[in-house]
């Protein structure tokens, strides 16, 4: 139980070995590394949900010299979310990509991502952070690039641009707190962390990095491109996990690591760019007239909930009332993922299968491809945060927290938010019911459409109505 | 002497510093490219900085060892950047 957490980064990065190594057996070899992997990440939930956090030292070497893992109920439930998020999109991309080099450019980078993916959330120090945050940028990008159009390689570039001046920028504020503290560390860092001229300009550089890297509003500017222009399992993972391991990070550091050094005011502006994300987001979402554009910004906009939730959390005393709203944030999180992953993987279906994701020519697909039609309004629901999605329980959690510290204004946004969801998924779902008088014939497509009906229903279902755990699981901290 | 150790630092703030402003403003992707790698060059000089413990002394081994693996993925990202711009190149030309 206690070597779980090797395992992890070591199988998935076996898989993309032999996947590189014997091409012809590549999607064999992805598939059975998911489900190990997988299996993996629910041994690891249930060893810290009856042991408590986990550590590893690689190799036995000690903290300080060696890498140490550490696993605690947020890295693990992100951890379980990534595997059941990469595991279906690996099942629908075996069919997505059907020509040999395809596969055999994609397998072993999508298993690099997920090796990368897995290391970030069990690092422990701040370098092994940066190093796994330069990998998951290479893999995601290289996997970006394979739309092979223009377009894409374009949007690509950009994103491997943007995602370098954030690692220099993080690794820049690495190097002020090395000058300052002699130690990378995160548990010996939140101990000796104090305001002063050494942790201001390192957090300032090292937020900055990631907070392009999470692409929140107003420098989402390069991930529409990049996460529309990618292969549909691409996007799906991009969209669901990759932004999100930057935005664990950003958790990480502001609320446990440099807990001491945030003031209010700071905490403030972050919620002040999640409200200007939501609306932007949505209200571009609104007006996209592609499909996977609609996601992406949608992408922005759930982003910026999730910082709505840093000025509540830093105005509410130590206990319930926050641990309730820090899992409301996690949940929110979680229901995001599994979502946009699903909805992702539904619209890669629509597009295989109808030549196009124009959203105004839809109408008739919920005659066409009921299930995939199906999959997508799940997942709107979880988007829009109705109930029993997830995210109804998280965004109830951001809304409480809103009254409860008198900060009244989050709740508008958060309102206005929530009604541009909605239209924007009414507006999608509006033309796919529009009748045709002659449809093509309905197809469903069991391998193809049942990954994005599962993850779609993950997250408006089982999240909402079997969530509770999730608070349980929270209070696990190293 | 400190002075060095102080010298190296603030070199390494301004390249970081210009780093950044090239890699914003530059429409050109290979000066962009070049601007993030000056920006490396920054961050490397300042971590060099932290390592010097005085004449005489042995350096900090771990700031090094940073520096080390920072370059190694500077150059591979750097490659990807190039390949990835080349083949732009090569698809404009294509008309």
């Amino acid at each position: 139980m206690a070597d779980t957490p090797i395992w992890l980064v070591a199988l998935p990065l076996a898989g993309a070995l032999a996947a590189l190594l014997l091409p012809r057996l590549a999607t064999a070899a992805a598939i059975v590394t998911g489900l190990l992997t997988t299996v993996a990440a629910g041994v690891l939930l249930f060893g810290v949900a009856t042991q408590g956090a986990l550590h590893y030292e690689i190799g036995g070497w000690t903290a300080g010299l060696g890498i140490m893992l550490r696993a605690d109920g947020l890295s693990t439930l992100l951890l379980l979310m990534t595997a059941l998020v990469v595991l279906a999109a690996s099942i629908y991309a075996s069919t997505y990509f059907r020509k040999t080099y395809e596969r055999a450019r994609f397998w072993p980078l999508w298993l690099l991502l997920w090796t990368s993916l897995n290391a970030l959330l069990l690092s422990g120090d701040l370098f092994n952070i940066y190093v796994t945050l330069e990998l998951l940028g290479l893999s995601a990008v290289a996997l970006a690039s394979l739309g092979g159009k223009r377009a894409a390689v374009e949007a690509a570039l950009r994103y491997l641009l943007v995602g370098l001046l954030g690692s220099m920028l993080f690794l820049a504020g690495v190097g002020l707190i090395y000058a300052g503290y002699g130690t990378l560390d995160l548990t010996v860092l939140a101990r000796v962390l104090e305001p002063g001229p050494v942790a201001w300009p390192a957090l300032a550089l090292m937020s900055s990095g990631l907070l392009l890297k999470t692409a929140l509003f107003p420098l989402h500017f390069w991930l529409p491109p990049a996460h529309a222009s990618a292969p549909a399992p691409v996007s799906a993972v991009l969209s669901a996990l990759v932004v999100k391991a930057a935005f664990y990070l950003v958790l990480r550091l502001w609320l446990d690591v440099f807990a001491n050094v945030i003031t209010p005011a700071s905490a403030n502006l972050l919620g002040l760019l999640g409200a200007g994300a939501v609306l932007w987001g949505s209200w571009q979402a609104l007006r996209a007239e592609r499909l996977k554009l609609l996601a992406a910004y949608s992408t922005v906009a759930q982003l910026g909930y999730l910082f709505l939730f840093f000025p509540l959390l830093l105005a509410l005393p130590a206990g319930p009332d926050r641990d309730l709203a820090a899992g409301g944030l996690a949940m929110l999180a979680l229901t995001h993922g599994f979502a946009k992953a699903g909805l992702f993987l539904a619209i890669g279906i629509i597009q295989q299968r109808c030549g196009h994701d124009t959203i105004r020519e839809l109408d008739g697909t919920a005659q066409h491809l009921p299930a995939t039609t199906f999959a997508i309004a799940l997942a709107g629901v979880a988007l829009v945060g109705l109930p029993p999605s997830g995210a109804f329980l998280g965004k109830w959690q951001l809304l409480a927290g809103a009254v409860d510290t008198g900060q009244w204004w989050w709740l508008v946004v958060t309102v206005a938010g929530s009604l541009l969801a909605a239209a924007y998924i009414f507006r999608v779902l509006g033309h796919a019911f529009g009748h045709r008088p002659y449809p093509n014939q309905p197809v469903t497509v069991a391998r193809e459409e049942w990954p994005a009906l599962l993850l779609s229903a993950m997250a408006a279902l089982v999240l909402g109505l079997a969530g509770a755990p999730v608070w349980g699981l929270l209070e696990i901290s190293t | 002497m400190l002075t060095t150790q102080i010298l190296y630092a603030l070199a390494g703030c301004v390249l970081l510093a210009l780093g950044v402003r090239g890699a914003l403003l530059h429409a050109s992707v290979l000066l962009r490219i070049v601007a993030i790698n000056i920006m490396g060059a920054g961050v490397f000089l300042l971590l060099i900085a932290v390592a010097y413990r005085g004449p005489g002394l042995a350096a900090d081994p771990v700031p090094h060892a940073l520096v080390l693996t920072g370059i190694v993925v500077a150059v591979s990202a750097t490659a990807l950047a190039l390949a990835l711009a080349r083949r732009l190149q090569v698809e404009r030309d294509d008309g």
